[in-house]
């Protein structure tokens, strides 16, 4: 049965100022499911978070089960991290969650550290955060001192630390190598895979990296069952999702809503339609590393493989008759991301848009690879002259060409994330750039 | 002229090297302590990262190399609150670039600029998107700022200043 829009699993306790403390935390079921997890046999809880399908909500949408799955059975030390580095442009979400209900997102993180029999677990912080920094290390303290966390939990012989680790400012640290070495105090730069963090992360062991709403959803799931879990969703994807919506949209905020709801159904029926009683002309569907929708687009479900493979949505193209190859001869349409949608509505300057996205990527570039970080730069510069009326005749096929020199090319996928965007809006909203060079050339 | 922790920083920085075992090294504690120092000091010096370094048994090009990489911090004094304004997509579709000119122009600082009083940043997104546009300063988020509202957002924090180091 899919979930109706009034289904909240993990924002069901926002706007309780009471939910954030231990009291009120457990006085409205909390640490109830961390009980019957800790009676559980790790293996049973992997099993059911398999059988959810729920969907790692940090960007990739890879499957969180499976994932858990990789790290070699037997390791003597295993490391569970949350990824709470929100900074995608467009998303802000993860930090809601944090600031309404920590101890979920702690529940979760004992329960799963249990799944995976990890001891020493942190949650990375983005370094400006502050405010969910203070609430979230407030109730770490708490559930240390009720016996929830540290050796020995509620005598099961279960033993599960948690440390809050703040970061200090680097879009880059989201990534997950970056994040891991960034803990270790280095500079967070990725690391080259494999090998995968699940075999060899964190100080050199498995390591599970997981988003902040991924694991929250993990004491739902062992409390109602996987079953349950992935009939609330839609085909390969469980639960529900998270959707920040931003721009210009009448009524923009952070909204729990069924895999299934449309774009449409998001702007015109949750969002009170586009502001000033204008029209649709792009929707950034998870966040700026993703391609845009254009306005006949908008009837695809938020649903992770729907936006992969749609057919109607239109593939992006390297230049007009020439399809992106994202591999094997796969078409890049979109994907679902982070969560966040921003509206764009029929006055926008679309170039300069996509400039302000490209000085972005070209700010946050770590600069290891030289594809990504002469490209972003490179990719900034010439965008910038487009968006202002000075760009001159070829300097889209230029941005083409640069960009097609990033995808694929790169340590991380932050150069992916800088190409695909640049590709997108130049396939679907062409008309914008070359109406601003021509500006120039009348 | 050689710098020292204040007793609370040296037990927060010893408490928190118990925090990870499986390092073999005091390494992962070095973005708290370059916080702490900068909460202490300020900005990070030359001597404040050469004190970081000893408290931790690293190398000194290490903790520079650190220092460098992460934008939260400054290697020169800047003001007591540092307002982070955020001009990227989701504010700048809703006129963000007015409200950081608003703060250029009621503070007297271009962007990256400080006095005494104020460090004006222009940032990347805040995860504040659906409030846009949005700035944080410290613990304390202002949400859908509009030109007009800048002038008693400056006033406010004049009278109640949110440094970050009391995060730390
Ligand atoms: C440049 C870049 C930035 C990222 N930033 C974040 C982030 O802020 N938060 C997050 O959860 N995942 C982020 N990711 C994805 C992580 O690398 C990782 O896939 C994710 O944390 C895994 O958790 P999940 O499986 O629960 O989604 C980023 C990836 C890249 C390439
Ligand atoms: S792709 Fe860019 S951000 Fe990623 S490792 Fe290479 S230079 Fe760094
Ligand atoms: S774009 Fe400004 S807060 Fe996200």
């Amino acid at each position: 049965m899919p979930t109706d829009r009034t289904t909240k699993l993990v924002s069901a306790r926002f706007g309780d100022d009471k939910a954030r403390t231990m009291a009120g935390y457990e006085a409205s079921g909390g640490y109830a499911t961390l009980r019957k997890a800790l009676a559980m046999r790790p293996e049973d809880i992997t099993a059911e978070v398999k059988a959810s399908n729920l969907r790692g909500r940090g960007g990739a949408g890879f499957a969180t089960g499976v994932k858990w799955g990789f790290v070699p059975p037997g390791s003597p030390k295993v490391h569970l991290v949350c990824n709470a580095d929100e900074s995608e442009p467009g998303t802000c979400k993860d930090r809601e969650l944090i600031y309404w209900d920590p101890h979920l997102l702690i529940e979760g993180m004992i329960i799963s550290a249990h799944a995976l029999r990890a001891h020493h677990n942190y949650i990375y912080i983005r370094g400006e955060m502050m405010r969910e920094y203070v609430v979230l290390a407030k109730a770490v303290e708490e559930a240390y001192q009720r016996g929830y966390l540290g050796t020995n939990i509620l005598g099961t012989g279960v033993t599960v630390h948690l440390t809050v680790h703040r970061g200090a400012g680097a879009y880059i640290c989201g990534e997950e190598t970056a994040l891991l070495n960034s803990l270790e105090g280095l500079r967070g730069q990725p690391r080259l895979k494999p090998p995968f963090p699940a075999v060899k992360g964190l100080f050199g062991n498995p390591t599970i990296v997981n988003n902040v709403e991924t694991l929250m959803n993990v004491p739902l799931i062992v409390d109602k069952g996987g079953a349950w879990f992935n009939g609330l969703g839609m085909g390969r994807s469980g639960g529900t999702r998270m959707l920040c919506v931003s721009g210009h949209v009448e009524k923009p905020g952070v909204f729990e809503l069924p895999m299934g709801i449309t774009f449409r159904q998001i702007i015109d029926e949750v969002c009170g339609g586009v502001w000033k009683g204008r029209k649709v002309k792009a929707v950034i569907p998870g966040g700026v590393s993703m391609p845009p929708l254009d306005a006949d687009e908008l009837d695809v479900p938020c649903e992770f493989d729907a936006l992969q493979t749609d057919e109607r949505i239109k593939p992006v193209m390297v230049r007009p008759g020439e399809q992106f190859n994202l591999g094997g001869g796969k078409a890049l349409r979109t994907m679902a991301g982070s969560g966040g949608v921003v509206v764009l509505d029929d006055h926008c300057d679309i170039p300069k848009a996509v400039w302000r996205i490209m000085k972005f990527f070209a700010h946050e570039s770590c600069g290891q690879c030289t594809p990504c970080r002469e490209g972003t730069g490179w990719m900034e510069k010439v965008a910038r002259r487009v968006a202002d009326g000075t760009g001159k005749p070829g300097d889209l096929e230029l941005l083409s060409s640069i960009a097609h020199g990033i995808a694929g090319n790169t340590i991380c996928a932050l150069g992916d994330a800088a190409a695909w965007p640049m590709l997108g809006f130049l396939t679907k909203f062409r008309a914008d750039f070359e109406a601003k060079i021509q500006q120039r050339a009348a | 002229m050689s710098l020292e922790f204040s007793g609370p920083a040296k037990q927060k920085i010893a408490a928190l090297c118990e925090r990870y075992p499986d390092a073999g090294s005091k390494k992962p504690v070095v973005l708290a302590a370059l916080h702490l120092a900068q909460k202490e000091f300020g900005h990070l010096s030359d001597d404040a990262l050469r004190l970081v370094a000893a408290t931790l048994e690293l190398p000194y090009a290490h903790v520079y190399g650190v220092a460098t990489f992460y934008t939260m911090f400054r290697r020169e004094p800047g003001g007591v609150t540092t307002i982070r304004m955020c001009t990227n997509i989701s504010c700048m579709l809703r006129d963000g670039y007015d409200v950081l000119a608003a703060f250029e122009q009621k503070l007297g600082l271009k962007k990256g600029e400080s006095n005494k009083e104020f460090t004006l940043v222009e940032e990347e997104c805040i995860a504040a998107c659906a409030n846009a546009p949005c700035a944080v300063v410290g613990t304390k988020y202002f949400l859908d700022i509009t030109p007009a509202k800048v002038s008693a957002i400056v006033d406010e924090l004049r009278s109640a200043p949110h440094p970050e180091g009391e995060v730390v």
